[in-house]
């Protein structure tokens, strides 16, 4: 089960099959927020054609589950499915899906504003850009 | 025996994904970091400039960290995702 709730992949997700797989695991769950992260078009002032994700496999994989067991731990949610794509993204693509059930909507927020931040933070995965100028690796993550 | 992998960015700017090497017992990452600065140089710029992770078997370490026969070691530029 927590296999399914952590993954890394290279082919897209569905939000709603996922919703629902969480929507399922429990009827205590009244509220679910979800975050996804999608591939724009522009950043720093610079057009986007297309990006592409690099990852350390196994690490990500790890980190990601370190990420939902402390987010399990430390909120009061009762579940939680963290999704990240890999390999090339074309622009308007799923990139992220974070989606956190709880029994109250602002737990599933706090929640999930955290799981994104701490994505962002802990988890080898980088992100290409191929822009008109050439190819740049982002190192920023606002 | 020990594998050196490089990510992202830092596979084009080492040009190598990945490094085997010797290591004597008791070397330290900071040994084998000097060690591997010598066979590539890229690296010293590339330590220099700072925000790049080392990481021991999938776990983050400081340059003190034992390096052992076997291990595999991974050199994380600034994360990126989401």
């Amino acid at each position: 089960m927590d296999q399914d709730r952590i993954r890394v992949q290279t082919e897209d997700f569905s939000t709603e099959e996922e919703t629902d797989k969480i929507k399922a695991c429990s009827k205590r769950i009244g509220g679910i927020v979800n975050f996804l992260g999608t591939a724009r078009d522009f950043s720093k002032g610079q057009e986007i054609n297309h990006m592409f994700f690099d990852h350390y496999p196994g690490m990500a994989e790890k980190r990601l589950a370190e990420i939902r067991e402390h987010a399990l731990k430390d909120y009061d949610i009762i579940e939680v499915t963290i999704i990240h794509r890999v390999g090339e993204i074309a622009i308007g693509d799923n990139i992220v899906l974070i989606i956190v059930g709880a029994e109250h909507r602002k737990d599933a927020f706090r929640a999930c504003s955290w799981c994104i931040d701490e994505l962002k933070r802990i988890t080898p995965i980088w992100k290409k850009e191929t822009t008109p100028e050439g190819i740049v690796w982002v190192e920023e993550h606002p | 025996m020990v594998k050196v992998r490089f990510f992202a960015v830092l596979k084009s700017l080492v040009g190598k994904e990945e490094v085997s090497l010797d290591v004597e017992e008791g070397t330290t990452l900071a040994q084998l970091l000097e060690k591997l600065k010598m066979d590539l140089p890229p690296l010293d710029d590339i330590l220099q400039k700072g925000g790049v992770l080392i990481s021991v078997n999938q776990e983050v370490v400081d340059r003190e960290a034992p390096i052992q026969d076997g291990d595999e070691i991974a050199f994380l530029p600034p994360f990126a995702g989401g």
